[in-house]
């Protein structure tokens, strides 16, 4: 390869990169930089309408109903302030829990839930071993007056 | 002891020095990442929530920091070339380039292995995930931008620019996760403390540790023979021990 | 824990010594790559110095 063609693909590659790279800021900031919208920025019609975007907060405690086949989802979205119900048909990952964080993309459909294509699950960065945790949940039980034998049966599940 | 730095900002001088280096950096890494696996791996208790899945933890984040902190150093070295017209600062910064890149794909090689099995996805492109694949591109064109160049002053010159102009992306990358709804969790080392088990945080800091002492032994192994390429056709290049040997 | 257990990570073998096993295999490759650059950069200065005496 002579000099100058070496010279060139360096700067076509170097150009590349740069490109891709402003390329995918756009890209980012067109669709909005936010990954999700929170039940509350839906319910005061903040979210698109008629096309898939992503709804994030935590799965209330005690909504998620399986279907009969085995497949299908039911449950609900909350952001603590407002609710938001999601039906999805496929496999959920590890770490969807009731009382957890999950960020679901589909569309909203006129039964008021959203259709959900894909379920994310969304992990806090607090990282401790199954003891502690427990002895964590024992004490914010306790703070908020919920009885032992409460939380010993939801420990037990 | 007052020593002259500048003497050791010849590039002629800092050959040797670098030489001198370079063993004590390669074996404390070596021997770091040794106890920080060891600690990790046989010490660290399980999560609760992840369970044995978030010990990829000990490798994503020192290389996600030191995919950051290259960058910045890089980028001050790149700013000293440009302001002071020093060559070694400038053949810092290219010495560093390669393994920045190398700390930011680990980044997202290990991010999304550990995103599969806890999130359901390999990669989302949320503000996180995407700055830090820009700062790898970020790395690639740097590598890219001073190679097309010729005449290594103007090279650097260039390349610098580029830098500089990219380390805005670096508080991006740390920030997002604050500024922005992510999928990504947000810091477990925060400047006001850490939500981590101390074994964890052992671990996690000694790999960090060693990540560091292994990207420093690595740019003054490069170092060195930017500095020969360059200075060639010196006098105290040809009266090496190395190149008489 | 035994042998097998830990290799099996709860599950998660893959995932752990996948991000394990690559990281690895790039500390090996750019480590071979900066002792072949000096090897060639020293072979080139030896060459010119060599072209220079003759000359």
């Amino acid at each position: 390869m002579k000099p100058r063609q070496k010279r060139a693909m360096f700067i076509v590659a170097g150009v590349t990169g740069v490109g891709l790279a402003v390329l995918l800021v756009l890209n980012a900031l067109k669709s909005n930089v936010s990954l999700y919208f929170t039940p509350t920025q839906v319910m005061n019609n903040e979210a698109p309408h008629g096309r898939s975007f992503r709804i994030g907060g935590l799965v209330q405690e005690g909504s998620v109903q399986r279907e009969k086949d085995g497949l299908t989802v039911n449950f609900v979205i909350t952001d603590m302030a407002k609710h938001l119900p999601v039906i999805y048909k496929g496999i959920l990952p590890d770490l969807f829990k009731e009382g957890k964080g999950v960020v679901a993309q589909g569309k909203m459909e006129a039964d008021g839930k959203m259709h959900a294509e894909e379920v994310l699950a969304k992990h806090d960065e607090n990282y401790m071993p199954p003891e502690a945790a427990d002895a964590l949940k024992r004490a914010q039980a306790a703070a908020s007056g919920v009885t032992e034998a409460n939380v010993v049966s939801t420990a037990a599940k | 002891m007052a020593i002259n730095w500048f003497k050791y900002s010849a590039p002629s001088t800092f050959y040797g020095l670098a030489g001198k280096m370079i063993p004590w950096f390669a074996i404390p890494s070596v021997v770091l990442f040794a106890v920080g696996l060891y600690i990790g791996f046989f010490v660290a208790p399980v999560d609760a929530v992840q369970g044995e899945a978030y010990r990829i933890i000990f490798i994503h984040v020192p290389a996600s920091i030191l995919s950051m902190f290259l960058y910045l150093v890089m980028a001050g070295y790149a700013a000293l070339g440009l302001i002071f017209n020093t060559r070694l600062s400038s053949m810092m910064a290219t010495a560093l380039a390669p393994t920045g890149a190398m700390f930011a794909f680990i980044s997202l090689w290990t991010g999304a292995l550990w995103g599969k099995p806890m999130w359901g996805a390999w990669w989302v492109w949320d503000a996180r995930l995407t700055s830090e694949l820009i700062l790898l591109f970020l790395y690639f064109g740097f590598i890219a931008l001073h190679a097309s160049i010729d005449d290594p002053r103007r090279a650097d010159r260039a390349a610098a620019l580029l830098a500089i102009v990219g380390s805005v992306n670096v508080p991006i990358i740390y920030f997002s996760v604050k500024w922005w709804n992510t999928l990504h969790q947000g810091s477990t080392i925060k400047f006001t403390g850490t939500s981590m088990h101390v074994a964890m945080q052992e671990a996690m800091f000694i790999t960090l540790l060693a990540c560091w002492f292994y990207a420093v032994a690595m740019a003054l192994i490069r170092v060195r023979s930017i500095i020969l390429e360059r200075e060639r056709n010196n006098l105290w290049v040809s009266e090496l021990k190395e190149v008489n040997s | 824990m035994s042998v097998v257990e830990f290799f099996n990570m709860g599950g998660y073998a893959f995932y752990v010594w996948g991000s394990y096993g690559v990281t690895l295999l790039a500390f090996v490759i750019e480590i071979l790559m900066v002792r072949h650059k000096r090897k060639i950069t020293l072979q080139q200065v030896r060459l010119m110095r060599e072209a220079g005496e003759e000359a």
